[in-house]
């Protein structure tokens, strides 16, 4: 019974993986976004363990995407590190912030801040 | 370029609060502010995400918050989702994919929203009433 469980809760895990790898190869963005929702969903997870356990996922996802991106060709090394070497020192305030701070607020703050990128980004294609 | 830089401190702190890599942000930071093709911002955003989510789910697990055997799992068999994403992003037009992630922006929007009015009741309930902040 147990073995029973533990093998539903792999292929759970292997249904979030390859969902989130899917996002993340076609938007190239972590697929936190899909694995989150998932890990609360189907196996019950607390907030706070679903958004580290998906960072420890990602980290790996993303590491495969690039490497297939950039066997294409796609990726710019230095653009890369021009966003990703700020975005180290945004993350250890943001962990620091997450156990100390009421979320809601930036929560808001950073929807308003997709919104906007998304109208820019429909209005420059 | 400093817009691009300030973009991914921002990117980096919304992935440390709220789970995410940081890439929805990496992405339109690349193509608006850098002038990227969609295809080119969406790799480039990947490699950069790589070092933030490392540091991130480090710190993660020193708070005792990451489950590393579920995360290593999810990671590894992510790979056959990864090259069929991969493919697809290479095959499709730089439009559609532009307004395929402005979708995606305008759902994360709108799931952060429900997050944070659900974080928000919580919290303003704990509050004892006529308690200060």
């Amino acid at each position: 019974m147990g073995a029973a469980r533990d093998r539903r809760r792999t292929l759970k895990l292997a249904a979030i993986g390859t969902t989130g790898g899917l996002f993340s190869g076609l938007f190239g963005v972590g697929g936190g976004a899909v694995m989150v929702p998932l890990l609360l969903l189907w196996l019950a997870y607390g907030e706070r363990e679903a958004a580290a356990t998906s960072l420890g996922a990602i980290a790996v996802v993303s590491a495969f995407a690039a490497g297939a991106q950039a066997l294409y060709g796609n990726v710019d090394v230095l653009d890369a590190l021009l966003v990703g070497i700020p975005a180290v020192g945004g993350v250890l305030l943001g962990t620091w912030a997450q156990q100390r701070v009421p979320a809601d607020t930036i929560a808001f703050a950073f929807a308003a801040l997709l919104v906007v990128a998304a109208i820019q980004l429909a209005v420059s294609s | 370029m400093i817009g691009a830089a300030l973009i991914g401190v921002v990117a980096g702190v919304a992935s440390g609060l709220l789970g995410i890599g940081g890439g929805i942000l990496f992405v339109p930071a690349l193509t608006i502010l850098l002038g990227l093709h969609q295809v080119q911002a969406e790799a480039t955003s990947l490699l950069a995400i790589v070092p933030v989510a490392l540091v991130g789910s480090w710190r993660q697990h020193a708070y005792g918050n990451l489950r590393m055997h579920d995360a290593g799992v999810m990671g590894v068999l992510s790979i056959a989702g990864v090259l069929a994403g991969v493919a697809l992003a290479n095959a499709l037009p730089e439009r559609v994919l532009r307004i395929g992630f402005a979708l995606l922006l305008l759902n994360m929007a709108r799931q952060l929203v429900r997050r944070g009015m659900a974080s928000r009741r919580v919290r303003l309930a704990q509050v004892p009433p006529g308690g200060a902040d």
